[in-house]
């Protein structure tokens, strides 16, 4: 019987909420494990959930430094798409998609998947040309994908300004299986059911060494003692580059600042995911009423989690010129992750130059919606000591053979992505 | 928001800059093959700490200047023209 | 219309002006110097508004920003602002507030069935239940949930009025203009300093505004600032963000005082504010303490109740109750029995101190050792039940209307945070206060724990001298500072009276102390996660007076000292701001520049259709009324340039001149063919790799003396290559003697091509022998062209005899001009961006779609540019297996079978009766006017030996599926038999 269900609820509500217990364990943690996975965030609780639930591997530790969830997993704006050009990418995200729809029920858990509708906006020939090369790719892999006139972008979302003065919409691209969840719940849900597969969450546990002796990792030095492990595999958004340098090669990885924004609580306003194509934008509304939203990155590296003005006075600039009904309403807060920027875009789920150690990162800033599709093919990448097909495109060589997955040609600049 | 002290023009804005990269990597040269332009290209230094990095002062001198900048507080300590050097501290 | 609960005197309000406004259609009045609270209060208005989830009833808590409770609706139609805080918004005549998040009236609201339903609506419920059957969450639970939350409504409707952005430097900005920050600007700006003092309240002066016997000294320190020329007084401006390096953000609100802001006036301004050295003397905000029923309407902090009594002249209740833990609130209740209240009881868990003896010589009844354990009343108190500390059960009640609560003060330590300071604990105040700064910051007052008007202006006056003299003033005389002495502030530490309901740690969001212990117990003990599971702190308040009290319970659970536990991160803002605000001027049709060509009037003249080709306006074709649609305009203006002749106005190129004794060595290296070897009057196609061996840019490049090269690059690249160009000149070949310079705006450029090209250049061009011998293509002159100095091209991107001229930009239209009347007996036309993409397809010439920054020369046909020797940008790395792979697609052209079936950009390329996988895709498609029909260039895996045979062009999207036939992208003039005519 699930942990979690409406009858529980009923339940524990008559005997005043007493018996519930913790999401997942606190375990100290074990000299040693099959597997250790770093970073406590969504892919790498993800990664544990599936080495658990599909290779049966469950002698396995989640390390974190904080508290799980609270990197790039709980500072991101929510969206789910698999909107992708690339086959690589597509069929990889579209994978993932797939994992999110049956996410609830895998981990008994409601991460409030909200299939709700990507738009991407186009305001001009060239947008609406690469909107239909996209669309069709998606189409051609089995993906939905649709293209909507201005009377289908007004009808979807009746607040855009189709004629907004500088750059009026054209039409959009629309994924109807897009949409939001919950980030939080995605963390909470993913640890607890990799808990309840026996899978030890071991958080405020920092790595602080990797343990490499010829050639191969044979574990992890941490605040909490040495930790010994045949593979070890890293999920650490942002940091990838400081625990890479621990094991002694470098990826190409840049750290950069990415902000995003919620507004005061409102009642249903914005029904779908709505991208700006003029300008770096995208909204949404969450479930308790905020509007969540954000654009590009801030333009340097950083990993200090502390946005930069301008860039939010131009992501205000761009929703108003989106929506004009947005300029009386308030932001309520604002918060930037760092993200694992990569020289096309696009990240990593493989192997490294170190025997047993495997990496997913360089997510840029599109990890979150990547979060079930990271784990499960970063759990086969450790399981068999090879990629599946899926991730079979995303190593850390594919520079150095020229086969970048470069989606919108901006490469090879990190911080143009 | 970032204040970068140029020093043709004096501190600035950020708004007035663009960042370009790592300041510490060096062309390879003509013969040196893929794997050193690979490693130019690619694999750069990503440090949590100080950083010598290039930006341009484009709505400006339109200089490239040479930033020492701190990835966690951002805080800037020199700024150098090309041709000077700038080096990252030790610790 | 009287006003019950006004007192006769005394106050910042005008009595001999009557403000009247309306509250959910009731009509009141009030005052200027009003609040939108106080004014309520005044008319005996308790309740306000329904809480988030339990739709419990709510009065106003506060008075000042940190408001949980009273969230109206603010004015109507395009206007309305949901969630604004009664307690802030200044009272103006005609002011129209609406209750928010209800359904029926305010009194009777029947979502306020919830609160039964709360046994089972606790903390995290949501993530636990409505995941069966899979569809319904999207279809059933969610639409419930959504429509459930939120809280205001938006207007749905842009916003009518106008913002600002500004900008501001300034030696030392004191935020904050209490006690404190009055007496930091005063003693910064007597160093001469340029000083800022930003104020949010429209009346400076802080707490004391709620102390007539010190109004002497607030008034001559005012008058003082105004005397100091280099000292700007900001009010109702709210900093609100603590950025790097001394830049702050804040939001003036011009006009929101008023029913709508003057003409010619921003409704609000957003400052960007560079200072020097920073003063943060943003005072406390006070803390609620958890109890049962502390959310009922007439459940008010103590300093609130005392700010509306002295501040507003406003009696907020009769019959009033004090609760408090320190000496600091006991003021509270002096300020209510002088404005006539009966004081019912004091409550206090201590068992002495110097104010409860105060308090008893006063005549009041004080419950030493005692707690209220309880509320009673509707959805207006009626009375409290009290205990012993440390009791259990329920205790003695006591009749009261108004409940004055004190549970110390949380020092406003938003903006020191995000500035990067840690936050210290202090055991004496049980506040975390301000640590070490990080940047050039320093708090004083109240902000950091000093409390009491007189101490907080000393450590004001200390830290506006101090942050003068670091930013390198001489120091000056002291400033006169006002006797107050302060009553203790340090609280007993009593968070949370256990006891039957709800005790609420974050009133907004109805979170519960009890709550907090669910989420530990399910293990979500770190304050961030025990935040985000219950929302603890997250409204519209930012739990600015409950969120250590949350803090505080979960440790108590976790059996761990607050100090450990901390408080969530503080980030931007301080107080929600306007969205239109943070967004400025730069929105709708001023969100980017604009930029046209010195040839706009002309086109606009000519009646033409204008597309944006990134910033730039463009004319897309020119209608003639005889054209019947936009293909036909197109088709006709082609049909000119291959028929006859054809203008076009190509400004918008990127011009860059390239000069210096290294300028062909440098050419060489950026360039993957050759330049050095060009002769002096002769262009070159050029094409530029990015140093990952990927096309970067095209373009053509003259040589126009030895020293002396003129670079064109495409309209988007134009900043893009500048750069490249610029940054490695200075990085990579610092020894190079080479001067760059952007030319773009400076030279308009006109292409005239067509059969009958040379006959209108002759009669526009003098001074140059124009015959084929003497100006053969890719030939470059100096000229003058109808009399003004030009520069002739004989370059073709149409693929006609063809021809640019390039003259200073202020002389294009005279030209262009010039040009048509020597063209008007070969019948010239002008064409437009469309026909220009027809005839480079035609042509089989590559632009932005095929330079999209995923193609490499060989992809696009142009391998054998890259010269063989010699070092360029892209040369190592292009040479990449992957990158020289040849299964990668390659340009074709591509011909629709059936002339009248449109094929589009965008479709993909399928093999007939192939798996559906794709093959390649078109990336330009237009009608031919050399042998009609729809064409296209694509990109097509194994695309020279796919040449003669037959694909699909698919567009799923649309439902099209097109035969085509694969064919030479040079599909016109494959031997450039016209270009050398």
């Amino acid at each position: 019987m699930p942990r979690y269900s409406g009858f529980r609820i009923l339940a524990e509500g008559l005997r005043g909420n007493s018996g519930w217990q913790p999401a997942w364990r606190k375990p100290a943690p074990k000299s040693s494990y099959d597997v250790v996975v770093v970073g406590g965030g969504g892919h790498g609780l993800a990664t544990a959930f599936y080495l658990a639930e599909v290779h049966g591997i469950r002698n396995v530790a989640v390390l974190e430094k904080g508290p799980i969830g609270h990197g790039n997993t709980g500072r991101n704006t929510t969206i789910v798409r698999s909107n992708y050009l690339l086959p690589e990418n597509n069929n990889f995200y579209e994978h993932s998609l797939k994992l999110w729809e049956g996410l609830e029920q895998s981990l008994g858990y409601n991460v409030m998947m909200s299939q709700r509708g990507v738009i991407n906006l186009f305001h001009n020939d060239a947008q609406r040309n690469a909107a239909l090369r996209r669309g069709n790719s998606m189409r051609l892999n089995g993906i939905d994908a649709e293209i909507l006139d201005r009377d289908g972008v007004k009808a979807m979302c009746p607040l855009v300004d189709l004629d907004n003065g500088r750059y009026p919409v054209m039409g959009g691209l629309l994924q109807r299986r897009g949409g939001t969840a919950r980030h939080d719940a995605v963390a909470w849900g993913f640890a607890h059911a990799a808990d309840a597969r026996g899978v030890d969450i071991i958080e405020h546990c920092e790595v602080t060494g990797m343990i490499v002796e010829g050639g191969a990792i044979q574990g992890v030095r941490t605040t909490r003692g040495e930790i010994r492990a045949p593979k070890v595999g890293l999920a650490v958004a942002g940091h990838t580059s400081t625990l890479t340098d621990m094991a002694g090669f470098r990826v190409p990885i840049e750290t950069h600042l990415l902000q995003a924004f919620v507004s005061e609580g409102l009642k249903p306003l914005i029904d779908c995911v709505v991208t700006f194509g003029a300008g770096h934008f995208y909204i949404s509304q969450s479930d308790k009423g905020g509007l969540v939203f954000g654009g590009g990155l801030d333009g340097y590296p950083s990993y200090g989690q502390r946005g930069t003005l301008p860039e939010a006075e131009h992501v205000y600039a761009a929703g108003i010129s989106m929506i004009p009904a947005l300029g009386r309403l308030r932001g309520l807060r604002s918060w930037a992750g760092v993200m694992d920027m990569t020289p096309d875009g696009s990240p990593y789920i493989c192997k490294t130059p170190v025997r047993g150690l495997y990496m997913t990162a360089g997510w840029c800033y599109g990890g979150f919606k990547a979060t079930p599709g990271s784990g499960w093919c970063h759990a086969w990448t450790i399981a068999k000591d090879e990629p599946h097909r899926l991730n079979a495109a995303h190593t850390l060589d594919r520079f150095r053979e020229g086969r970048m997955l470069d989606e919108r040609g901006n490469g090879p600049f990190f911080w143009a992505q | 928001m970032l204040r970068i002290p140029c020093p043709h023009c004096g501190p600035r804005d950020e708004a007035e800059f663009s960042y370009r990269g790592d300041a510490t990597v060096t062309r390879p040269g003509p013969e040196d093959g893929i794997e050193a332009f690979h490693g130019y290209l690619y694999e750069r230094r990503n440090p949590r700490g100080w950083q010598v990095e290039w930006w341009q002062h484009g709505a400006g001198c339109r200089a490239f200047l040479k930033v020492l900048r701190h990835t966690v507080t951002h805080e800037i300590r020199a700024v150098a023209t090309a041709t000077e050097a700038l080096e990252v501290p030790e610790a | 219309m009287s006003q019950p609960h006004r007192l006769a005197a005394g106050g910042h309000v005008d009595r001999t002006r009557r403000v009247s406004f309306t509250f959910d259609g009731r009509r009141y009045e009030g005052h200027p110097g009003d609040t939108l609270a106080s004014a309520l209060l005044a008319n005996g208005v308790r309740l306000v508004g329904r809480s988030f989830k339990y739709h419990r009833p709510r009065g106003i808590f506060s008075a000042g920003v940190e408001e949980p409770n009273a969230l109206v609706e603010l004015r109507d139609g395009a206007r309305r602002e949901p969630n604004t805080r009664a307690t802030v918004v200044e009272l103006f005549d005609g002011l129209a507030a609406t209750s928010q998040n209800r359904r029926g009236s305010l009194a009777f609201d029947w979502m306020a069935v919830n609160g039964l339903l709360a046994p089972w609506l606790g903390a995290g419920f949501y993530y636990k239940t409505f995941m069966w059957p899979a569809a319904y969450w999207e279809r059933v639970y969610e639409p419930l949930i959504r429509k459930a939350a939120g809280l205001g409504r938006a207007s749905g409707l842009p916003d009518p009025d106008r913002y600002e952005a500004a900008h501001a430097h300034c030696d030392v900005l004191v935020v904050g203009a209490g006690a404190a920050g009055l007496a930091a600007a005063r003693a910064a700006g007597a160093t001469g300093a340029r000083v800022i003092l930003a104020e949010q309240d429209a009346l400076p002066g802080g707490d004391l505004l709620n102390e007539p016997g010190l109004e002497p000294w607030r008034t001559e320190a005012l008058a003082a600032l105004a005397a100091m020329p280099e000292v700007t007084i900001m009010p109702r401006t709210t900093v609100f963000g603590f950025y790097d390096q001394g830049v702050l953000g804040a939001v003036e609100r011009v006009a929101d005082h008023l029913p709508e802001p003057p003409p010619h006036t921003p409704r609000q301004r957003s400052w960007t504010i560079r200072a020097r050295e920073v003063v943060l003397a943003t005072g406390a905000h006070e803390r609620l303490i958890a109890f049962p029923g502390n959310d009922r309407p007439g459940v008010m902090l103590a300093g609130a109740a005392r700010s509306y009594a002295r501040r507003f002249g406003v009696r907020a209740g009769e019959n009033v109750a004090l609760f408090a833990t320190h000496d600091g609130a006991y003021d509270a209740a002096f300020a209510l029995a002088e404005a006539g209240a009966r004081i019912a009881a004091i409550i206090d868990p201590r068992p002495d101190s110097p104010a409860m003896q105060r308090a008893r010589e006063a005549g009041f009844a004080v419950r030493a050792g005692s707690v209220v354990s309880a509320t009673v009343g509707g959805t207006a108190l009626r009375g409290i039940e009290l205990r012993a500390a440390g009791g259990s059960g329920r205790g003695d009640a006591v009749a009261a209307d108004l409940l004055m609560i004190s549970g110390g003060w949380n020092p406003a330590v938003h903006l020191a945070s995000m500035s990067g300071a840690a936050l210290a604990w202090d055991e004496g105040l049980q506040a975390f206060v301000p640590g070490p700064p990080a940047q050039r910051e320093r708090s004083a007052g109240a902000c950091r724990g000093v409390h009491g008007i007189g101490a907080a202006a000393a450590d004001g006056a200390a830290a506006g001298r101090a942050a003068a003299i670091a930013a390198g003033f001489a120091a000056a005389p002291d400033i006169a500072l006002p006797d107050a002495p302060a009553p203790d502030h340090r609280p007993h530490p009593l968070w949370e009276v256990r006891g039957r309901g709800k005790a609420f740690v974050d009133i907004q969001d109805d979170v519960t102390a009890d709550d907090i212990r669910l989420a530990h117990r399910e293990g979500f003990s770190h304050i961030e996660h025990a935040k985000r599971y219950t929302t603890h702190a997250m409204g519209t308040d930012q739990g600015k007076t409950g969120g250590i009290v949350g803090a505080a319970v979960l440790a108590e659970a976790r059996g761990e000292p607050l100090a450990k536990v901390g408080l969530p991160r503080f980030r931007p803002y301080t107080s929600p701001i306007a969205w239109g605000a943070m967004a400025g001027e730069g929105v709708g049709a001023h969100f980017q520049p604009t930029r046209r060509t010195s040839l706009h009037a002309v086109h606009e003249a000519a009646g033409a259709v204008w597309m944006d080709a990134g910033i730039w306006k463009r004319p897309a074709y020119y209608p003639k009324r005889e054209d019947a649609d936009a293909w036909a305009s197109v088709l006709r203006e082609a049909r000119a340039v291959r028929e006859r002749v054809g203008i076009c106005d190509v400004s918008t190129l990127g011009k860059i001149a390239v000069e210096g004794p290294d300028a062909a060595i440098f050419l060489d290296r950026v360039y993957a063919n050759t330049f050095s070897t060009l002769p002096v009057g002769r262009a070159r196609y050029g094409l530029m790799l990015r140093e990952d061996g990927i096309v970067f840019d095209d373009g053509t490049t003259s040589r126009i003396g030895p020293d002396r090269f003129f670079v064109t690059t495409t309209t988007a690249q134009a900043g893009p290559v500048m750069q490249h160009l610029e940054f490695h000149l200075a990085s990579v070949w610092p020894e190079l003697d080479v001067s760059l310079a952007s030319i773009t705006d400076q030279w308009a450029g006109i292409a005239i091509a067509g059969p009958k090209a040379r006959e209108v250049i002759a009669g526009v061009v003098s001074g140059l022998d124009l015959s084929n011998e003497a100006f053969p293509f890719m030939a470059v002159a100096d000229c003058m062209a109808a009399g003004v100095p030009a520069r002739l091209f004989r370059i073709s991107f149409s693929g006609e005899l063809a021809y640019e001229i390039a003259m200073p930009a202020g002389y294009a239209a005279h030209v262009w001009q010039a040009a048509m009347a020597a063209g008007a007996p070969h019948g010239i036309e002008p064409y437009g961006m469309e026909a220009l993409g027809l005839l480079r397809i035609e042509k089989g010439h590559v632009a932005g779609s095929e330079l999209n920054g995923q193609t490499t020369a060989q992809d696009l046909g142009l391998g054998r540019m890259l010269k063989k020797k010699g070092d360029f940008i892209g040369r190592v790395l292009a040479q990449r297996p992957g990158l020289t792979d040849p299964s990668r697609p390659r340009l074709v052209g591509l011909r629709s079978l059936d002339p009248r079936r449109q094929i589009r950009a965008g479709c993909h390329l399928l093999l007939p009766g192939g798996d559906g996988s794709s093959q390649g895709w078109i990336t330009s498609a237009t009608q031919s006017v050399v042998d009609p029909g729809w064409i296209g260039l694509g990109l097509l895996r194994d695309g020279e030996a796919r040449i003669g045979s037959e694909m699909l062009a698919a567009n799923p999207l649309m439902g099209e599926e097109v035969p085509v036939k694969v064919i030479s992208p040079h599909m016109h003039d494959p031997e450039n038999l016209r270009v050398r005519a």
